[in-house]
């Protein structure tokens, strides 16, 4: 019983957060960041933060993940880190000579007030900045918000700093896929060229955190959106932002900049959310809807079919990020099963939670929301009233194992199996692959549990 | 020769054949602005000492980040209590910033003392905690009087140094525990482990050897420790400190105020391992049996793994590896273990070796091994490269590294998940290391890169 600490009475907490349900914005500033091609991140603070970092990511991907530091040391905490960002501006174009920097601050850096965008023009006046290169920046305090926040920062940061309208509409459609994984990025991008529409979506870490083995070690692998497609996305005739907390602002921000507009969707999983994004992309791009993905389509479909008794009724527990959570929430109740217990750390606000209610509004069971909570008061939760199935992070294994679930990882961080970054969890067939995880986690228990009496062969 | 830019400032941290010998390795410093280190922060070593103690509580003063980063990553194994696999955290939000974090740590220790009873409880201040200048100490002060158990302050704020002062911090936080237990049944052959974290189980390992020599253990610092052993430590006769850094301090702290000697130890590697079995057993050497039996089980562990060891190194002999590890002391180690199975070192470095430790570095290796201070990957990649490594032993960022330019790679920080220390240990690696080095799916490497290609 590794949790054998937890305790089954809730009892109201105000100063503390007991095995968190999310994490610091920079780091979710430097995965954004690492989505473009040739960019190193660079925190802006000491050293520590990001090392704990990379090796996260690192963890989560299995891939070499870079991002430079200022070093902070006592003299920077007392007189700014001016002098650091610009040694470091300096250093980094010498030596490991990336096509554009993105800065991020660390809650050293905010709370001492280091005023990034005048560093960064002195630099560029001081000529440290080469040629066309560039140094872009978001604010990322991690006292406020989450790892989300800190992921919305930098892509907004992208559109803040590069997108320029051409006086033109070209004929490309933004989307900006949320916080997800590099698969993900890359089946919204499938099915949007499988309706012959040409996008560009941003940020993009497909090929950069899931690259090839190829016996080389490369710093800024081939993948990545460019600052060219970036320039030209404020001349696309429309965006799509997925995921109201991670794509929203930026979203937004490229309307208000470049007057392109911007349709805001629920991530693309499971079948409705995904059918919304469909018919956005056929309303915005003005073309029909191919067989393909119809096909795809009617596959989910007939599987849901073919496999729904098993599902129905179903008490599940959730944890994640919100984005993820609210399309979770609306594929299960599709399924009918029954998200019950919903945990997220980020704080994502009233509207956020009353979807989310709504989503849930039509389940029988006594519903357990909390936005932001913790994994020690979902553990709680569970405690008093068990559930038949998890779906969260590799941390919740730790709950998995004590109260004998079974559990589906998803969301980040995934320490420990693979596949995130190489299946997608959106679209249709990220449905399916949704779908099937859940099943192989309900049926092997079910048969590892049943009498041998009840043990069927044909399921 | 394959060409990276490399910082001026950095050239002195890179030692290589063709410099001359009376080179002098530039180290002990802090990184440079910009530079990707893989180094970590003050909070990161004092988390590292500290994390082990399984019936205290670790609460984390600050923003969730430090917290959530740390929890239960380093892999050191409790055989009972599970407290310190938690993670809790103030948790601060812009409001403390602005106001001060003081009331709500007070508010997070009164909850948590009350509902987990801890032993003790240890706060670490982070970057910010030091920025807006929480008086920690005095919290914890007034919450020890209140709750009736030790609270200390961990003095960890990141900024404030390298991985090393954190562990100075932690140390000076243990001293305050140490001295405040009961000795009287403590024997006079009597020993503390030092800088010994449990990790793959490897303390208990280690604990064994040192009890079957009739050396009593009094408390492993601090690898599946408790607070009531940590209270008595100072009854040991002699402390027995692993690794260059981590808990040195400590005890010299216990030499001064104590009068407790230190010697210092490894327990990687065959040699190393049996070294440090004789020195206790010199240190009492008034008690003749204890040679005696340190003679034995030597003999006995060493027989038990040299045949396989022996088949191992058949495969192994001349096969180049790269270390690139926290400590210097382990790498020192590790040069040795692996020349037992009769490979050969072309690339040796650390993130935290001092001067004397690069100077006993260049010593062990041969004419030739890349000597490296607190490199970026583009260097480790460069000299993977160049001196055509088959083996990478280094930490979580490394490994990705060494994969994707096709050679082999053992952990050998906390992401180890069977003890390596030790003579059970020592195989352990050896199979470790052949297992990758020899797998078939370098076969599939496309090409190996060749010299001047990144
Ligand atoms: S904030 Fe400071 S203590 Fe926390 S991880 Fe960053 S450098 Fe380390
Ligand atoms: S100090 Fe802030 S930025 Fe750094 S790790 Fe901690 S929470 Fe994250």
């Amino acid at each position: 019983m590794l949790l054998r600490h937890t305790h089954p009475e809730i009892k109201p907490r105000s100063a503390l957060t007991v095995n968190p349900a999310k994490t610091c914005q920079p780091i979710g500033a430097m995965y954004a960041a690492l989505g473009i091609h040739g960019c190193l991140p660079h925190s802006h603070g000491s050293q520590g933060c990001y090392a704990y970092h990379r090796s996260a990511l690192t963890r989560h991907y299995k891939e070499p993940v870079m991002a430079a530091t200022s070093a902070f040391t006592e003299g920077a905490s007392v007189f700014g880190g001016q002098a650091n960002l610009l040694q470091a501006i300096d250093n980094i174009f010498t030596v490991y000579e990336p096509e554009v920097i993105a800065v991020h601050t660390t809650c050293l850096s905010e709370t001492i007030g280091d005023d990034i965008p005048q560093i960064v023009s002195k630099a560029r006046a001081d000529g440290r900045i080469p040629e066309g290169k560039y140094v872009f920046h978001a604010n990322t305090p991690s006292y406020v918000g989450s790892h989300v926040t800190g992921f919305a920062n930098m892509t907004k940061a992208m559109v803040d700093y590069f997108a320029e309208s051409n006086g033109r509409k070209n004929t490309t459609i933004n989307v900006i896929p949320g916080y997800v994984e590099p698969a993900d990025m890359t089946e919204v991008r499938r099915l949007a060229s499988e309706m012959g529409i040409a996008t560009i979506v941003f940020p993009d870490t497909a090929n950069v955190l899931n690259s090839a083995m190829t016996g080389k070690y490369k710093m800024f692998p081939e993948g990545g959106v460019t600052i060219a497609q970036l320039k030209q996305s404020g001349s696309s005739r429309g965006t799509i932002a997925l995921g109201t907390l991670a794509s929203g602002s930026a979203g937004l921000a490229m309307d208000a900049k470049c007057k392109v507009p911007c349709q805001t969707l629920n991530l693309p999983i499971g079948l409705h959310d995904t059918d919304l994004f469909v018919d956005a992309l056929h309303h915005m791009a003005g073309v029909n809807v191919p067989e393909s993905i119809d096909l795809e389509r009617g596959q989910l479909i007939d599987a849901i079919t073919d496999w729904h008794q098993y599902l129905y009724g179903k008490r599940v527990g959730l944890v994640g990020d919100p984005d993820q959570l609210l399309s979770l929430s609306r594929f299960l109740t599709a399924l009918d099963m029954r998200p019950v217990y919903i945990a997220t750390g980020t704080p994502a606000g009233k509207k956020y939670e009353q979807s989310l209610r709504d989503t849930l509004a039509g389940i029988p069971d006594d519903v357990q929301v909390k936005v932001p909570g913790d994994m020690f008061l979902f553990h709680q939760w569970i405690k008093n009233e068990p559930v038949d199935l998890l779906i969260g992070n590799t941390y919740v294994k730790y709950i998995a194992r004590d109260e004998d679930i079974p559990y589906v990882r998803f969301g980040f961080p995934i320490l420990d199996r693979m596949g995130h970054s190489y299946f997608p969890s959106v679209g249709y067939r990220g449905a399916l692959r949704l779908l099937e995880k859940i099943l192989d986690a309900l049926l092997d228990r079910k048969e590892r549990d049943c009498s041998d009496i009840a043990f069927e062969l044909v399921l | 020769m394959t060409t990276i830019p490399i910082l001026d400032e950095r050239r002195r941290q890179i030692f290589q054949e063709q410099d001359n010998a009376s080179f002098a390795m530039t180290c002990d410093r802090h990184s440079v602005a910009g530079s990707v280190s893989q180094r970590a922060c003050v909070f990161c070593g004092s988390r590292v000492v500290l994390y082990p103690i399984a019936d205290a509580l670790h609460l984390i003063h600050g923003p969730i980040g430090c917290a959530a980063y740390t929890w239960d990553i380093r892999g050191a194994l409790s055989s009972g209590p599970q407290l310190h696999r938690m993670s809790f955290s103030t948790d601060l939000q812009e409001m403390q910033v602005i106001f001060g974090g003081e009331k709500k740590l007070y508010g997070a220790l009164c909850e948590l003392i009350a509902a987990y009873r801890p032993n003790a409880a240890f706060v670490y201040s982070t970057c910010i905690v030091g920025i807006i200048g929480d008086d920690v100490a005095a919290v914890c002060r007034q919450v020890a009087k209140e709750q009736g158990i030790a609270v200390l302050p961990v003095h960890s704020e990141g900024f404030k140094g390298t991985k090393k002062d954190g562990y100075r911090a932690a140390c000076d936080a243990l001293f305050k525990l140490v001295g405040t237990g009961d000795t009287r049944d403590i024997a006079p052959v009597s020993i503390n482990i030092l800088g010994e974290f449990n990790i793959g189980g490897e303390a208990w390992l280690i604990r064994k050897y040192y009890e079957q020599m009739g050396v009593q253990v009094v408390s492993v610092m601090t690898g599946d420790s408790r607070v009531e052993e940590l209270r008595r430590a100072h009854g040991a006769a002699l402390n027995v400190v692993q690794c260059s850094g981590a808990m040195t301090f400590l005890a010299e702290t216990m030499q001064a105020k104590y009068g407790i000697p230190y010697i210092r130890a490894s327990y990687f590697g065959i040699e190393d391992m049996a070294k440090a079995l004789y020195d206790v057993a010199a240190h009492f050497a008034a008690e003749p049996c204890i040679q005696q039996k340190a003679e034995v089980l030597v003999r006995e562990q060493v027989a038990a793994v040299l045949p396989e060891l022996q088949r191992i190194k058949a495969d192994l002999a001349g096969k180049r590896a790269a270390i690139y590890v926290g400590g210097a002391f382990k790498a020192f180690s590790l040069i040795k273990a692996l020349r037992l199975l009769g490979m050969q070192v072309v690339l040796a470095g650390s993130q935290t070796g001092n001067a004397d430790d690069y100077a006993t570095l260049r010593e062990m290796c041969d004419p030739g091994t890349v000597i490296v201070d607190d490199a970026n990957p583009l260097e480790l990649s460069k000299y993977v490269i160049e001196k055509q490594a088959d083996l990478f032993i280094g930490g979580v960022k490394e490994r990705p590294i060494a994969y994707k330019l096709g050679i082999g790679f053992c952990d050998h920080n906390h992401e180890r998940k069977i003890p390596l220390a030790g003579f059970e240990g020592m195989l352990q690696l050896a199979r470790e290391i052949h297992t990758t080095v020899t797998s078939p799916v370098w076969g599939f490497v496309p090409f190996r890169a060749k010299d001047g290609e990144f």
